[in-house]
């Protein structure tokens, strides 16, 4: 008699916390959306074909030559101090006051969420995040066995009274909240941006019941109309533990990213990222600070910002003019994202496979939360197709919604779809206004 | 093998834009690492607008096609293939449409005396036209519950569900429009999950070991498929010898039936009363490290680079004879 194989020898030896990493359709479907053919509106690929790609080969060059053997040698487990100096001042421009010992480098602000959980979360834990949240930090948090609690947004960012809510609720609960994740400026997936009033009265309830705030800024110096408001660290030092990236002012293939946080997290972070990776990447730190150091880094973003401007705007104009009734979406002031809600009863997941095969591609709102929510909703990228590649995508998946509306409307009243997928009261994600 | 330099320059197609580019992809690379380890010369390429140019400009002297789903296994890709007089493995585009449409499939097999589990076939347009309710009720009061909704064309399990309830019955239904516009409503039968290859590297088409595939939680979906660990495999499958021979000789049926040519890879469900259901066979079947066909050729004691080896010097001496309508007439 023969017996099984699982082809994997490790299979009984695996970590619990894997059990969620299989195969999966949906990710297999964005192997068809790097293909040429297919207008990408999933990814977050940041735009850096404008940087003036010969002054950084210059960069580059000079400090392979002159400091070569520092830059490829190992570097401090807190980070370049030199670039750690610069970060402040990169910093200052959201109104943070912060000394170069407080700031930890990070490989990208990715590996920056994984050392905080890591050093805050056991497994079981409660972190609570805005409803829809960044899909990297769930990812995170899930790794860490951590349980996310969601607290919904509307046009104004997270809502004060939501927060009060979920934190009595996990109280009610006999549970502690570890940490607050909030993305206050120009949110990931949802394209809002918390407003000044309101970083007041979320600092004020976090105080107040004694919660941790993880603030994730990458994309705050990426405003389009106004100058960034102050960010939540720049209101608050106590209490507040911030988390920065080079890779949209920037690139991110450098992978350079870090934390700010009070004396006491830091020393434990340090040693975290020692134990990690020993030290963050000393070649791309000092190569973002000769970047930082020789050229008009500032004059960049204002570039940057430009140009995603001309994206956001081509996006908005165009779903504006094409989208079917009863669908809805947010008007970022900045950052990539626009998140969208469907018409009654659609679901962004099952559909696909059908924008697929139409040559459009977004990312289902079910990835930004924890709980299985967000059916109704997806996430729409601006930031990489041109303007005229961002109208044609919005064509296909105009197409597509309404050939899912006829579907609908043919299987709809049979099969509870439409209830199915509404929202849990109170987790609703940011209610934004229907064209 | 001495032999390998004769081949040329070989060109698996991997990739393409269909919905199992993912696992096209890591179909060719295995198959083609497996053909440089037997020494023969090979380019891996994407299917894409520039393909018929690059063909006709600087030919391949065979082509392994390892496209899944449309394009790579509905026939078009081996049309455009005849087109420009290039040799390849594989079946021909005539009956590669026939396995390609599940329906079709069903009807030849069952043509050749073979078994295969009571369907129905509805376009989304019959739902749109004559409304879903009453279509719905009535394919569920001929097959009951549970019953097995799937695309009528496409692969990797994409679009399928088991339905248990009549409330289940239209989201399955959206589900598996989005990856097609036919569906295949199909009687659920219960029983031991087996794929089969046949292979003919020149002798004529035998069945290698059925591999008997057992995934955690009952369903072969697309995670089980794809995720080394979560199915667990037999090969061969945990059959008597009566048994065994007889899934052999049904996939060899239906590769002869369909007029399918190198290897295919037939699906079939043995019901505890011994019956073999057919259920589909495939022309270009999954290469990846979890796939099928790789675990019976380890099985046969057979090496997978040198098996398409065979297949390609096959495909070589096939070229010069001239061009054939297929042989299969529905």
């Amino acid at each position: 008699m023969s017996s099984g194989s699982r082809l994997d020898a490790y299979v009984e030896r695996y970590a619990a916390r894997t059990r969620g990493m299989t195969a999966s359709e949906i990710r297999a479907l964005f192997a068809v959306a790097s293909r040429p053919e297919v207008v990408s509106l999933a990814g977050g690929m940041p735009n850096i074909s404008g940087l003036a790609l010969d002054a950084v080969a210059d960069t580059i060059h000079d400090l392979v030559l002159e400091r070569g053997t520092v830059a490829m040698q190992y570097g401090s487990g807190q980070g370049d101090p030199t670039l750690r100096e610069q970060i402040c001042e990169v910093m200052r421009l959201e109104g943070i006051a912060a000394h170069p010992d407080d700031v930890v480098v990070t490989v990208g602000s990715q590996q920056a969420l994984d050392l905080v959980t890591r050093i805050f979360c056991d497994p079981g834990d409660v972190v609570l995040a805005e409803a829809p949240s960044y899909v990297g930090a769930l990812g995170t948090f899930r790794a860490f066995q951590a349980e996310v609690v969601h607290v919904a947004m509307d046009s104004d960012g997270l809502v004060p009274d939501n927060l009060r809510a979920a934190l009595a609720a996990v109280r009610a609960a006999g549970r502690r909240a570890k940490f607050l994740y909030t993305i206050p400026n120009h949110h990931n997936p949802a394209g809002v941006t918390l407003s000044r009033d309101r970083r007041e009265e979320i600092l004020a309830i976090a105080a107040e019941a004694d919660l941790l705030v993880l603030e994730d800024n990458p994309y705050g110096l990426l405003g389009f109309d106004e100058a960034p408001l102050p960010a939540l660290r720049a209101l608050r030092e106590d209490g507040v533990i911030y988390l920065g990236s080079f890779s949209k002012t920037f690139a991110p293939g450098f992978r350079v990213g870090w934390v700010l946080a009070p004396h006491a997290v830091r020393e434990k972070l340090v040693l975290a990222q020692e134990s990690a990776t020993l030290c963050p990447p000393a070649f791309s730190q000092m190569a973002i600070s000769a970047y930082l150091a020789g050229h008009d880094w500032q004059g960049q973003i204002k570039d940057f910002r430009e140009m995603y401007r001309q994206r956001r705007d081509a996006m908005l104009a165009a779903l504006a003019d094409l989208m079917p009734e009863g669908t809805g979406w947010t008007r970022p002031s900045g950052g990539f994202y626009v998140w969208l809600e469907l018409p009654e009863g659609l679901d962004a997941k099952a559909m696909l496979p059908r924008a697929v095969t139409n040559r459009v591609a977004y990312v289902p709102g079910t990835a930004f939360y924890a709980d299985g929510l967000g059916s109704r909703f997806m996430r729409l990228s601006y930031c990489y197709p041109t303007p005229e590649r961002i109208r044609e995508g919005v064509r296909r998946l105009a197409q597509v919604l309404e050939t899912e509306l006829e579907l609908h409307a043919t299987f709809g009243e049979t099969s509870g779809l439409g209830p199915a997928h509404e929202e849990q009261p109170g987790l609703t994600a940011p209610g934004p206004e229907t064209s | 093998m001495s032999q390998m330099g004769e081949l040329g320059r070989v060109m698996v197609l991997a990739g393409g834009l269909s919905h199992e580019r993912d696992v096209s992809l890591r179909s060719g690379r295995r198959v083609a690492e497996a053909l440089r380890e037997a020494g023969v010369e090979v380019e891996q390429r994407d299917a894409d607008a520039d393909l018929l140019a690059e063909l006709r400009a600087d030919p391949p002297s065979v082509v392994l096609p390892v496209l899944h789903g449309s394009s790579g296994e509905d026939g078009s890709i081996r049309e455009l293939l005849e087109l420009v007089g290039v040799p390849y493995v594989g079946s021909r585009p005539g009956p590669s449409r026939l396995a390609w449409d599940k329906p079709t499939a069903k009807t030849l097999a069952r043509r050749a005396g073979l078994d295969s589990p009571e369907e129905v076939v509805l376009p989304e347009e019959t739902f749109r036209d004559l409304g879903a309710a009453d279509l719905l009720e009535a394919v569920r009061a001929r097959l009951g519950l549970p019953l097995v909704v799937k695309p009528a064309r496409g692969g990797s399990a994409l679009g399928c569900s088991v339905v248990h309830t009549a409330e289940q019955l239209p989201a399955a239904m959206v589900g598996c429009f989005a990856y097609g516009d036919l569906a295949l409503l199909e009687r659920h039968v219960s029983g031991v999950e087996v794929a089969v290859t046949v292979l003919d590297t020149g002798d004529g088409p035998w069945a290698l070991p059925a591999v008997e595939i057992v995934p955690d939680g009952g369903v072969y979906d697309y995670a089980c498929r794809y995720t080394a660990g979560m199915t667990e495999f037999f090969v061969p499958a945990r059959l008597d010898t009566d048994l065994a021979a007889r899934v052999g000789s049904a996939a060899v049926t239906v590769h002869r039936e369909l007029g399918l040519r190198d290897l295919s890879r037939t699906d079939a469900i043995i019901t505890p009363e011994g019956s073999v259901q057919f259920l589909e066979v495939n022309v270009a079947p999954g290469l990846t490290e979890t796939s099928l066909l790789p675990q019976a050729l380890e099985a046969a004691g057979l090496d997978a680079g040198a098996v398409f080896a065979d297949l390609l010097r096959l495909a070589l001496q096939r070229a010069a004879t001239e061009y054939r309508p297929d042989s299969v007439s529905l």
